[in-house]
């Protein structure tokens, strides 16, 4: 339970569908530091919201101080990935960490049947067993950011908001409950970035991805200066700073020497990319299989085709229509509505 | 079915708060009728102030103090804060390490004062720190975490020879075990952990000892303490105080034991095993075990115990006690047991039984 709506009408639904509920609300960061007010509280308004969601629909609720894992598994990793020119998806790693690791742990020792949460995607029950599908809401899906869950967590998981047509539908739910929170904003950003400017986040834990560097085209000739490469990410046209002449966008961030590679916009796209760490919901196919993928949040999924590098532990993705691919960045393999699979893009 | 309301919830959270003892709650509900405000001059403000005197003179009474000589507060916070700066002037200022936040947050500054393993002050580490300038030193009678005593008499006799005030924070001793402010200069006591209502404490000095105020105000409590004194609050407080008897430790010594035996036959631990202890409390270790999976499988059971430091956000904190007693990794893997005053006779059984149940339950999931 966030404190926002999402969670707030899951918990209020499962209530009144009689399940005995339990409300757990992860406290991540120091609320206080990351909006740096002096003495203001680590909790956010958000976890107030939670506990009094939680008493109004009179379920216990705990606040669980998760401050040191997120910040090893999520901030930390965060910082490396930007660090290593890459384009990190930190709610990613959370889900599979704190959130369907952790707390799917929790859940079982505290003789809990399944941990429910706000995402906006479908878990199905299939013949083989639970699948991961995109939300009725395409506006809303979240399955993007799920897709690296484990068929062990997905089995304990349930996204009670899947099904919701759209928002408007999840805030009715809210107000016929009585919630308080129904008419509150949707959440932006990144969490612990609550200012919007990570550069400067990853400035402070990695001061050298704020260290100036050159700006190069593919054949190595100097065009410029970066004022470090955590500001950079692959496809980026804005920041660049060279007039004149064709617009230039970030074909690659080359952490080692400190350099962005610019190129025109058309020399971006790629037939092929690979991921690692992946994550099968399906048993990993034998041989390539024609399906869609999905190489950021928002972006609609593309026809590709995907063999599995069972030795590399990667998938090789030949795309339909050359796409533009940040590394770090989560490369999702649907089947329609179906999630097949999940990955981290890797550099070429 | 739901765990959220069991039959009857076992209340082992007494350290946390007491419940309200009867004596405390008539008294309180009296004093609620009581129109009038203790400071005015008329007839229904003279009545005010009789049960102001009243209650005064029957809690100072019960901590061996003179009823000029006792201060009343909102709480014990208010109360540690109180003698942390008004006697603290000018003064270096030692806490104990494993001193309850009440007290460490007053004193931002001050030098921290080690304990030993078993929880108890490092006595030596208490005179070294004396030599030097006149010191203010503040240790808890006994631990809100582990019921552990310090050995006060000893640390009040060091005090005295190095011509330091020494400022004794009894909210948990008090109405547990007998204390007075005897050698002591100044007592904390809170008032819903002798039993009374929440939001009344007192600060007891030693007989004539000057005090300066932390919100002087209308001038009340002989103006070290302003504010319109809550009347309910201090004669339920004072009526606690003197409700708790005896008895009740013996009692509770003995269910305490019976329940820490059952747990340490099972591969638990007691934080401060060796040294003097409330009646009430046992810090239990499972090793590890979060305290804060353990807090929250226990709340479903319908068992109330608590771990750590209370956080407003409802978090369970990590524990600066266990840590400073060197429990290491044991530190984040205990909860605190503490029996109410009127903890009901099969309360070790039940406990010991939620217990194990949490705990076969761990081991098969870890499997």
């Amino acid at each position: 339970m966030s404190g926002g709506v999402d969670s707030s009408v899951v918990a209020g639904l499962l209530k009144e569908a009689g399940h005995e509920v339990v409300g757990a609300t992860l406290q991540l960061y120091d609320h206080g530091a990351a909006v740096a007010k002096k003495g203001a509280c680590c909790a956010g308004q958000d976890i107030h919201d939670a506990r009094s969601v939680a008493d109004a629909l009179d379920i216990p609720h705990y606040v669980l101080d998760r401050e040191a894992r997120f910040r090893s598994a999520v901030i930390e990793d965060f910082a490396d990935s930007y660090a290593r020119g890459e384009t990190p998806i930190p709610c990613i790693r959370c889900n599979q960490t704190v959130k369907f690791h952790d707390l799917v742990e929790l859940a079982r020792d505290l003789g809990c049947e399944a941990l429910a949460t706000g995402h906006y995607a479908r878990r199905v029950e299939g013949a083989n067993g639970p699948e991961l599908h995109r939300a009725a809401d395409p506006a809303r899906d979240q399955s993007y950011f799920l897709a690296l869950t484990t068929p062990d967590q997905l089995g304990f998981a349930r996204f009670p908001l899947g099904d919701m047509p759209d928002k408007a539908a999840v805030r009715a739910v809210a107000d016929r409950l009585g919630l308080k929170v129904a008419q509150k904003p949707d959440s932006q950003d990144i969490c612990f970035v609550p200012s919007g400017h990570y550069a400067e986040t990853v400035a402070k834990l990695r001061p050298a991805t704020a260290e100036p560097g050159e700006i190069v085209d593919a054949e190595g000739q100097v065009l410029g200066t970066h004022r470090g490469i955590g500001r950079y990410t692959v496809g980026q046209g804005r920041g660049i700073g060279i007039g004149g002449g064709e617009r230039l966008y970030v074909a690659a961030v080359d952490a080692p020497r400190r350099r962005i590679v610019v190129a025109p916009r058309a020399a971006l796209p790629k037939d092929e990319v690979v991921a690692g760490e992946v994550n099968w919901l399906i048993p990993p196919p034998a041989g390539p299989i024609a399906v869609q993928v999905k190489l950021r949040g928002r972006e609609a999924p593309r026809a590709a085709t995907v063999a599995w590098d069972a030795e590399g532990g990667v998938m090789r993705v030949r795309l339909a229509e050359p796409n533009v691919a940040a590394p770090g960045q989560a490369c999702v393999v649907y089947d329609g509505d179906r999630v097949l699979a999940g990955g981290f893009l890797r550099a070429a | 079915m739901p765990a959220e309301r069991p039959r009857s919830a076992l209340y082992l959270d007494a350290n946390a708060t007491e419940p309200l003892r009867p004596e405390a709650r008539a008294a309180a509900l009296a004093a609620m009728d009581i129109e009038g405000n203790p400071s005015s001059v008329h007839a229904a403000g003279r009545a005010a102030r009789r049960v102001l005197e009243v209650s005064r003179e029957r809690l100072a009474a019960c901590f061996g103090a003179a009823p000029a000589d006792l201060v009343f507060t909102a709480g014990g916070t208010e109360a540690n804060a109180l003698a942390v700066s008004g006697l603290g002037g000018g003064r270096r200022v030692l806490v104990g390490a494993t001193e309850h936040p009440a007290v460490l947050a007053a004193a931002p500054g001050a030098e921290i004062l080690p304990v030993l393993g078993d929880g108890t002050l490092d006595l030596a580490a208490l005179e070294q720190a004396l030599a030097g300038p006149p010191a203010l030193v503040c240790l808890m009678a006994a631990n809100n975490e582990t019921g552990v005593l310090h050995p006060l008499a000893e640390a009040a006799a060091l005090c005295r020879a190095a011509g330091a005030l020494l400022h004794v924070d009894a909210v948990q001793a008090a109405g547990r075990l007998p204390i007075a402010v005897g050698d002591a200069d100044s007592l904390a006591i809170s008032g819903h952990k002798l039993g009374g209502p929440k939001g009344a404490g007192a600060l007891l000095l030693r007989s004539g000892l000057a005090l300066r105020a932390l919100v002087a105000g209308g001038g009340q409590e002989r103006g070290r303490r302003g504010g319109t004194e809550p009347l309910p609050a201090l004669a339920g407080m004072a009526a606690a105080a003197e409700a708790a008897r005896p008895g009740e430790a013996i009692r509770l010594a003995a269910l305490r034991d019976a329940l820490e035996s059952a747990c340490l036959a099972s591969g638990a631990r007691i934080a401060g095993a060796g040294a003097p202890r409330l009646p009430n409390t046992t810090s239990l270790i499972l090793p590890g075990v979060p305290a804060e999976t353990q807090v929250i499988a226990l709340d479903l059971a319908g068992v109330r115990v608590s771990a750590g430091a209370a956080c407003s956000s409802g978090k369970v904190g990590r524990s600066h006690v266990l840590a400073a007693m060197g429990l290491g990794e044991d530190a984040a893997c205990a909860v605190r047991v503490s029996l109410p005053w009127n903890a009901p006779e099969d309360a070790a059984d039940r406990f010991v039984a939620a217990w194990s149940g949490m705990r076969a339950r761990l081991s098969r999931s870890a499997a």
